[in-house]
């Protein structure tokens, strides 16, 4: 078969054609991964409260509140773990924005006497085998089963108590400030 | 030429990555372990192969000045669709490879393999020009984010193999470079020989 000729009414209606058949294929493919891509979220976020509160029997993604900053313009997402009718601790969904390539979102788990129980990465664009050690034992271990109030939270070029991150002190700082920001709005308002 | 050499000449002959020198961006960009690597080839192969077979097909209904943006079109689709795909059915990778995702869209090898290869060819050897350069592809990708896992942080596809921290430029993007080039002049003596 000949190729078909340029002319004007071609050229639309062939661009057209296949314009309007991509975007019929594209609307049913996102119909179709609407809801897996709903339930992934989801599974990843409980699976951070999962791992940084204690075992709880309610569901904390149902029973989220927030709690607004101080700048009055945002709010932290507060997730209870309750067992038995009582709070055993909350994952608080901290952020900043001063990581080496912006934001920083942690899951900071904080048990009801104000100890940080455990901490996750959940989202970063940290320089990989650098900021993204952040993540490891070693640097994070030094947040964990401590009285947030008796530790500066903060790296010690800085003045604070934590150990930066060998060549990834911005990132360090960055996990500082973030989970410095958790135990402040939960003092502030988050343990209900 | 046979199908046989079609299908093999993107491994070796015709590599994208290494002999081509085509679709550097990803390769460079996301290949700071095997398994990023391995991820980015497949979406890729995916792309590739599906592109090269409905361009193909479609050869004799497109007017010669439109070509390339009803080509663009058809690649931008199979690259959303590999980006939706992903982001319901393995989270975790599409979290790793992020940008580079939509960014096939652009890769230099998919639009060239339309533009030179499935535009004036059958769909049988679209399909398998397709399948070969993809698969070369991912081969490239592989072996150069499993050489700088293994430099960078002493590990394969994940599994830590010695205790350390390894060379730490390999992980970083001059790494990339780096570990091209001697691969690059790697299978060039291979090639000479």
């Amino acid at each position: 078969m000949a190729k078909k000729e340029s002319t004007f009414i071609n050229m639309v209606a062939t661009l057209f054609i296949v314009t309007l058949v991509a975007s019929t294929a594209l609307a049913y493919v996102y119909e179709l991964t609407k809801e897996p891509i709903e339930a992934a979220k989801l599974a990843k976020k409980l699976q951070a409260i999962d791992a940084v509160v204690p075992e709880y029997d309610n569901q904390p993604v149902a029973d989220m509140y927030k709690v607004g900053l101080s700048d009055g313009l945002d709010s932290l997402e507060f997730y209870p773990a309750i067992k038995g009718g009582e709070v055993i601790g909350t994952a608080v969904r901290s952020f900043t924005n001063t990581g080496y390539n912006g934001l920083v979102v942690l899951m900071v788990g904080i048990l009801p006497d104000g100890t940080i129980s455990d901490i996750q990465v959940v989202e970063h664009k940290e320089t990989p085998g650098l900021g993204t050690k952040m993540e490891s034992p070693k640097f994070k271990d030094q947040f964990m089963d401590i009285d947030p109030s008796q530790v500066v939270l903060k790296v010690k070029k800085d003045g604070g108590d934590i150990d930066a991150i060998t060549a990834a002190t911005i990132s360090s700082r960055a996990f500082s400030e973030a989970t410095q920001l958790a135990v402040d709005t939960y003092k502030k308002g988050g343990n209900k | 030429m046979s199908q046989w050499k079609n299908f093999a000449k993107g491994f070796v002959k015709e590599n994208p990555v290494f002999v081509l020198l085509l679709g550097l961006c990803p390769a460079l960009g996301v290949t700071s372990t095997a398994i990023n690597g391995m991820a980015m080839g497949l979406a890729t192969l995916f792309v590739l192969l599906m592109s090269n077979m409905v361009v193909s097909l479609i050869k004799n209904f497109i007017p010669e000045k439109v070509r390339i943006p009803s080509f663009i079109v058809v690649i931008a689709t199979f690259v959303t669709v590999v980006d939706l795909v992903m982001a319901g059915y393995a989270p975790a990778v599409h979290e790793q490879l992020g940008l580079f995702i939509p960014l096939i869209v652009v890769n230099c090898i998919v639009l060239g393999r339309a533009e030179a290869f499935a535009s004036r060819k059958s769909f049988m050897s679209s399909m398998i020009d397709g399948l070969g350069m993809g698969l070369g592809f991912t081969f490239a990708l592989t072996l150069l984010g499993a050489v700088r896992e293994i430099l960078g942080s002493l590990s394969i596809f994940g599994f830590k193999f010695m205790e350390g921290d390894g060379i730490l430029v390999f992980i970083l993007p001059p790494g990339a470079f780096i570990a091209l080039g001697y691969l690059i002049a790697i299978m060039n003596k291979f090639k000479k020989a």
